[in-house]
């Protein structure tokens, strides 16, 4: 690791300033891809700003019809809410299924969709259930939000304050791991609203991050069960290839996921 | 603790401080003035050092000093050596290319060190080496061993044309062809053993001092042998005399191999900590971990079983390459020669055998010993085309390997091994029963029933441990002699020091020799204390490897211990007015059989110190060595049995069941050997299902992280079934064989014999990742049971 400055902000103000007065900052969530990654010295801040004692940042709480999380919440928090698994079940499954305890404790919803990793796996949740990211000087859809691999909307120095879930008739979350890093090889997000609309989305897989089926939503829309999306794959060209899979198996697995996903929301 | 003989499950004495953080690492050692070295490492796997420029590193503040090879050489600092020379079949010696700790002309692998830093802190050293500029021409580069012998291929070393180490041959051709010509049967396969990072948790370090005045070296350091590495940091790198040098290996958190060798890193450390007048540390990260620790495998073979019209093995043919790296590292040239193709003939009696290896140099890390060690690399040939070939001529794999195993012994095998001890079927027995064999067909259809495929693997291993007799390696081409020694030293008090040259690095030593001894004697393990690594304190050893530290080391104590107990014995019949004969040692008493005369373990301790009154002629002190030269390797062997669970939609295998029965002769402890069962077991599944050390054909190492290279967890692995039965080694005095690498010998041919029976396809190589079962599965529906 390289030199570093490190700055504990109490509010949001706060912290955008200690921002803007540095030559080269960066927000400190639960540092648990951030830290890694200067560990390694492919990031060098001059400054840490961490965010980790902003009370704004933080909270679960049920409010008119969505679920509203702080982007200071850990992993650990949203998967063991009471909120979290009576609202949104497959949420509550998904944040349980990041990483490992340790990385759950300490990584924040707010890091991990600033982060956008391609094989993050709350950016299914979000675009699949139309989430509302509220930052720190404006409000944006979850499609808006995330640009493409490792690329959001977000400003510079903008910070995410929530992110605020409508609350689905139905939904769950399906993830195959990768053997190693136990990231999404292919992670599928089922949702239903209320007003019987359907959303798909799945990360791990695609070269862009995450992305919508619409081929799946429409047979689900029409049908809701895992029989309505076995027969639907997506093109394996836009998919992911590395060591762990080529994108033909990736456009396997994100099929044999959604209807895992489908049969899991009953 | 109180007295725990041979067979108890005694709880281990060194994890009080493993288990409250308390061990003392290499890393752990701060000594004053010390400077912190970083080196600067190739980015290229092939490439031409046009230039060095270290002015901008040199230039910031608290930089001590910038070294490449130019200064090493005009150092005298010599080349690294292979410890083992091995001849091609024509005669001629192994073809050997110079490897420097310092490159500075050709670097051959990603992550070859060109330079080192030494500064005052660890990051300024890391930033400082970000600094020094290195020129680079790229060469074109080679990954692949069957590649690299192709005409045209880039050459890594002139002295080895064609990238040809040597081409080797075992066994006897014209008998093995003969076999083919009349056979009713032949079963052909192409088998590759993919090339593993041994990954101990502790990466490698070390901390060098020079002491000006003494013209003296002292290294701290990750050794599992640190009485070689001072031999051959002295004899051949020219960095001190033995008697100016003192190699302390303290605690080590794992090695598997990987640290028995004599790295670039620590011959630098040393060397520079003379330069620079300071002391010096290093400390390896990961990432330099995956680069540079020496790999381990990375084989390819084709391999061909001649039958007879009654199934019964006739010959067996095999020519591997063997991918040794861009660098001959100090064993490697034995591992795919003597320590694998010596183990071709697996538990079974086939009358004629020939193997040829050919070693090949690619623009890749070095390979070398990891754990099994060539062993695992034979076992996966012999036990997949056992089972292969049982399948082809429809006999059930159990039945086909019974009709063929070895059932009297001693067995020489075609292959120079000869088998001294052991029961084949009864480790069979033993792990059908427990794994419910022949309730395998019911299982497998209910597993259909739930749209899962399931399958049976055995795996019927053998393997060399003890390594091994002196004279024997030594006209095979060893530099060394394999020999053990120890040390026993009874304290006036009557508390007892083991000094022993086997080091110890997870496997336990510091509890199963003091149970030894406290069988012996009748004593508390708690009275007594092993002492290793350090070259200061314990005479000449040879080190831990091999599965040796049982069957080899603890042979050398046993025979210290008879000469203790002697003495003893001796001095107790003198002091008591009895005849030696009738002496006899029970709960830590010296008695005379017969009376009620008795004396204590620590009263004779005091009697030998005090020396007022010995028998005649004795010297005072109760103090012996011993070095002991085995007589032949040990031969573990057993049967591992797996049974799995394939997910025809994503191709992932769960291991649903694995059994494991092994024959290891005599157990000291049973709790331990467990341990060592359980981490061979998973390593072994690792190579299996998970682990792959991938290059690009740029020679970049892809999985050289966590993130990408899949290291084995708890959830990947079963809950084994272990099961032992016992055979004794004729040839030590315990009865021993070795219990370290077994599990990862063993396990790799049984899960894979098992996922290819699951998927009835039995095209399958390792790691058998998810993509390729299910590849290999598709059109494989769910069977009903047979
Ligand atoms: C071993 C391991 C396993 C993991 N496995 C998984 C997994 O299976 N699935 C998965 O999805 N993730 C996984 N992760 C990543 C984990 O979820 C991280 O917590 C997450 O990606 C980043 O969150 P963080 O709070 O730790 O952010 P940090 O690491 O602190 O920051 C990440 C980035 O986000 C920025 N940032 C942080 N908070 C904010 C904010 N409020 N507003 C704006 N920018 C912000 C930072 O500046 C930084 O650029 C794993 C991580 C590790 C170490």
């Amino acid at each position: 690791m390289y030199e570093t400055n490190y700055h504990r902000a109490s509010s949001v103000e706060e912290a955008g300033k200690l921002f803007t007065g540095s030559e080269d900052a960066k927000y400190l969530g639960g540092g648990q891809t951030l830290i890694p990654t200067m560990k390694q010295r492919l990031a060098a801040p001059v400054d840490l700003v961490d965010l980790g004692g902003i009370d704004d940042l933080k909270g679960i709480a049920e409010d008119s019809g969505a679920l509203r999380i702080g982007a200071g919440t850990t992993h650990y928090d949203v998967a063991t809410s009471d909120v979290v698994k009576r609202l949104i079940p497959g949420l509550a499954h998904l944040a349980a299924c990041i990483g490992d305890p340790a990385v759950r404790h300490m990584g924040t919803m707010g890091g991990s969709i600033a982060n956008n990793d391609p094989a993050a796996d709350y950016p299914s949740a979000l675009v699949a259930l139309g989430a509302t990211v509220t930052t720190s000087t404006r409000e944006l859809s979850a499609e808006e939000f995330f640009t493409g691999m490792f690329e959001t909307a977000l400003e510079e120095d903008e910070i995410v304050i929530a992110v605020s879930f409508p609350v689905p008739e139905k939904s769950a979350y399906s993830k195959y791991p990768n053997p190693a890093s136990r990231y999404a090889m292919a992670g599928v997000f089922v949702a239903k609203t209320k007003d019987g609309s359907v959303r798909v989305a799945a990360t791990g897989a695609g070269q862009d991050g995450v992305f919508r089926i619409a081929a799946m939503e429409q047979a689900l829309a029409e049908t809701w069960s895992a029989d309505a999306v076995a027969g639907i794959s997506v093109d394996a060209g836009d998919l992911l290839s590395d060591i762990h899979g080529t994108a033909e198996y990736r456009a396997n697995l994100v099929t044999v996921m959604a209807k895992r996903a489908v049969a899991a929301a009953g | 603790m109180g007295v725990e003989g041979i067979g108890a499950r005694a709880l281990r004495k060194e994890d009080k401080r493993f288990i409250t953080g308390k061990g003392k690492y290499t890393d752990d050692k701060v000594l004053p003035r010390m400077t912190y070295a970083a080196f600067v490492r190739s980015p290229h796997a092939h490439a031409k050092i046009t230039n060095i420029d270290a002015s901008a590193a040199l230039e910031m503040p608290g930089v001590e000093a910038v070294l490449t090879g130019h200064e090493l050489v005009a150092d005298g600092i010599g080349n690294l050596i292979c410890g083992w020379m091995v001849h091609s079949k024509d005669g001629s010696p192994m073809n050997m290319g110079a490897w420097r700790a310092l490159e500075s002309e050709i670097v051959r692998h990603t992550g070859q060190a060109v330079a080192v830093v030494i500064a005052d802190t660890q990051e300024l050293a890391r930033d400082a080496a970000d600094a020094v500029n290195v020129d680079y021409e790229e060469l074109p580069a080679i990954v692949s061993a069957s590649a690299a012998l192709l005409d045209g291929a880039p050459q890594l070393h002139p002295e080895a044309p064609n990238n040809l180490i040597f081409d080797w041959e075992i066994g006897d051709e014209a008998s093995t062809d003969a076999a083919f010509a009349s056979a009713s049967h032949v079963t052909r396969m192409e088998i590759e053993n993919n090339r593993l990072v041994p990954n101990p948790m502790e990466p490698r370090a070390a901390v060098a001092d020079y002491d000006v005045a003494e013209e003296h070296y002292t290294l701290y350091t990750t050794s599992q042998n640190p009485h070689v590495a001072r031999l051959v940091l002295s004899a051949f790198y020219n960095v001190a005399p033995e008697h100016k040098l003192r190699v302390i290996a303290p605690d080590v958190g794992g090695g598997f191999g990987s640290k028995i060798f004599i790295y670039p890193e620590e011959i630098v450390a040393l060397w520079a900590s003379k330069r620079v007048g300071r002391p010096v540390k290093w400390v390896s990260d990961r990432t330099e971990a995956f680069l540079t620790d020496a790999h381990g495998r990375d084989h390819k073979t084709v391999a061909e079983l001649a039958l007879d019209a009654n199934n019964k093995i006739t010959g067996f043919r095999v020519k591997t390459v063997a991918n040794l790296g861009a660098y001959m590292s100090l064993f490697s040239s034995s591992v795919p020669t003597y320590l694998y193709a010596t183990l071709l003939s697996g538990q079974y009696d086939i009358p004629a055998i020939h193997a040829n290896v050919k070693a090949v140099y690619t623009n890749t890390t070095p390979v070398d010993a990891y754990r099994g060690a060539g062993r695992p690399e034979a076992t996966f040939v012999v036990e997949r085309i056992i089972e292969t070939a049982a399948r082809e001529v429809g006999m059930s794999p159990v039945d086909f390997r019974r009709q063929n195993f070895v059932r009297s012994f001693p067995h020489q095998t075609p292959v120079i091994m000869c088998y001294d001890a052991g029961d084949h079927d009864a480790t069979l027995d033993a792990a059908l029963k427990a794994i419910d064999y022949d309730g395998f067909p019911a299982r497998k259809s209910e597993a259909a029933s739930r749209g899962k495929l399931r399958g049976m693997g055995l795996s019927c291993y053998i393997e060399a441990c003890g390594i091994a007799p002196s004279a024997a390696v030594g006209s095979l081409g060893a530099g060394v002699g394999l020999w053990e020694s120890a040390e026993v030293r009874v304290n006036p008090v009557g508390t007892i020091e083991v000094l022993t040259g086997s080091h110890s690095h997870g496997q336990g030593h510091e509890t199963t020799f003091a149970q030894l001894v406290s069988e012996r004697f009748g004593v508390g393990t708690e009275t007594v204390a092993i002492v290793h690594g350090d070259t200061d304190k314990v005479q000449f050893g040879m080190g831990t490897y091999g599965s040796r530290s049982g069957a080899v080391g603890m042979s050398a104590i046993v025979k210290a211990l008879d000469k203790v107990e002697a003495k003893a014995k001796r001095i107790a019949a003198h002091l008591m007015e009895a005849s030696e004969g009738d002496i006899q040692i029970e709960g830590g008493v010296l008695k005379v059989a017969g009376t009620d005369k008795k004396l204590s373990f620590s009263e004779i301790a005091l009697a030998a110190y005090t020396a007022h009154n010995l028998p005649e002629g004795m010297e005072p002190g109760l103090k012996e060595g011993a070095f002991y030269d085995p007589t032949n390797f040990t031969f573990p062997s057993g049967t591992y049995a797996c049974e799995v669970e394939v997910d025809p939609d994503t191709g992932k295998t769960e291991i649903v069941n694995f059994v494991a029965a092994d024959d290891f002769g005599k157990i000291i402890n049973p709790m331990i050997v467990e341990g060592q069962v359980h981490g061979g077991l998973t390593q072994g599944i690792g190579q299996a299902l998970l682990e792959n050390a991938a290059y690009d054909e740029n020679g970049q190492l892809l999985s050289a992280s966590y993130m990408d290279y899949a290291m084995p967890r708890a959830d990947d692995v079963p809950s084994y079934q272990l099961l032992t039965t016992e055979t004794l080694c004729p040839g030590n005095p315990l009865g021993m064989k070795g219990c370290g690498e077994a599990g990862a010998i063993g396990s790799p041919p049984a899960v894979i014999n098992a996922i290819t029976d699951a998927i009835n396809n039995n095209d399958l190589a390792m790691p058998a990742t998810a993509e390729r079962v299910w590849r290999a599965s598709r059109g494989a529906l769910p069977q009903a049971a047979e």
